[in-house]
């Protein structure tokens, strides 16, 4: 299965010239097998935490959740996207984790002004009492 | 560099090739950028259920309405359609174009087969009067889940589209290229799936 090394090598210079642009982007199929392998097993235990309702405690169920949902995605960049320090020279990566500090800003920075605005600004109406989490 | 070649190749303008490699890197590292950016659109929406997410105004909670096993199958549609992608870009690597497209048109079932099943749980909600304007809360779930399956719509339309390139023209480097950034999109929506049944779906039913 991995001839990839070998198959451009006998090409003429055109298709070398591309095999050599593909180095990085492509995966194995045992790192796809691996990815997928880890993938189901990481989708299914969170499923089934949360249906069987394996733990009394809601908190750490959430967060073995959200644990799992990270682990996850981490799997599929390393494994589906190939996501290394070293591809592009570096320069994806600086884009993902610029991204991830944005991300981060984002959704922490919005539920935390929210929650704060939730809880001291807004006048309560018995009905809206009732529907509190 | 231009010029060292030159010489050294005589009237041969050899060059050109070096010239040619840098677009190739160049396509995968925008299209990333174009895919940091959709993740930001992703996050302002993570962002909006998780603070709407809990306002259900007297109406259904994610309790009452998420049907966790068919979420369940759902979520195994985009993870096959995520490794079928995956055994197309092996076949397009050992240059083997009918396999390639059979195994893109296993992709684009799968991803039929997610849409289907999402289609099918948003008609039902909103038979069961949990329509978008129901709450706060359906709201920005279907604002969310709703984006994301357009973005699989899309790339399922860009599937075939690019199934019918391969079929007539073959696994040129152009076709490559596509097929590549489009494995990244296929992937890239699968990454945030996981985040869609993990906090909008388990987290919801969990309260």
């Amino acid at each position: 299965m991995n001839s990839h090394p070998h198959a451009p090598a006998h090409e003429d210079a055109a298709n070398t010239h591309h095999g050599h642009g593909h180095e990085a982007g492509h995966g194995s199929l045992k790192g796809y097998m691996i990815g997928f392998g880890l993938s189901v097993i990481l989708t299914a235990v969170p499923f089934i935490l949360v249906m069987a309702g394996t733990f009394d405690s809601k908190l750490l169920t959430a967060f073995l959740v959200m644990a799992l949902a990270v682990a996850q995605i981490i799997v599929h960049m390393v494994y589906f996207l190939h996501m290394s320090p070293r591809s592009e020279g570096g320069w994806t990566m600086m884009a993902l984790i610029f991204t991830l500090v944005i991300v981060g800003i984002t959704l922490a920075g919005s539920l935390w002004v929210m929650h704060h605005l939730n809880t001291n600004m807004m006048p309560m109406s018995p009905e809206m009492m009732k529907n509190m989490p | 560099m231009a010029h060292d070649i030159q010489t050294q190749a005589g009237e041969k303008p050899v060059f050109y090739l070096t010239e040619d490699h840098h677009p190739e890197g160049s396509t995968n590292l925008g299209f990333w950028l174009y895919l940091m950016s959709d993740c930001l659109i992703f996050a302002v929406l993570f962002a909006t259920h998780g603070v709407l997410g809990r306002n259900y105004a007297a109406g259904p909670s994610p309790a009452d309405l998420f049907d966790l096993p068919l979420v369940a199958i759902n979520t195994a549609m985009l993870l096959f359609s995520s490794i079928t992608y995956g055994f197309a870009m092996l076949q397009m690597e050992r240059n083997a174009k009918a396999e390639t497209l059979f195994w893109l048109a296993i992709t684009g079932l799968f991803g039929l087969a997610f849409l289907g099943l999402e289609l099918y749980e948003f008609a039902h909600l909103i038979n069961e009067g949990a329509g978008p304007t129901r709450s706060a809360f359906l709201s920005s779930f279907f604002t969310l889940v709703g984006t994301h399956g357009l973005h699989v719509t899309f790339g399922i339309v860009w599937l075939v589209t690019l199934m019918v390139q391969v079929s007539r023209r073959g696994l040129i480097p152009e076709n490559r290229r596509r097929l590549m950034c489009l494995s990244m999109f296929w992937h890239f929506l699968d990454v945030i799936w996981i985040g869609v049944f993990s906090f909008v779906y388990l987290m919801g039913v969990l309260g």
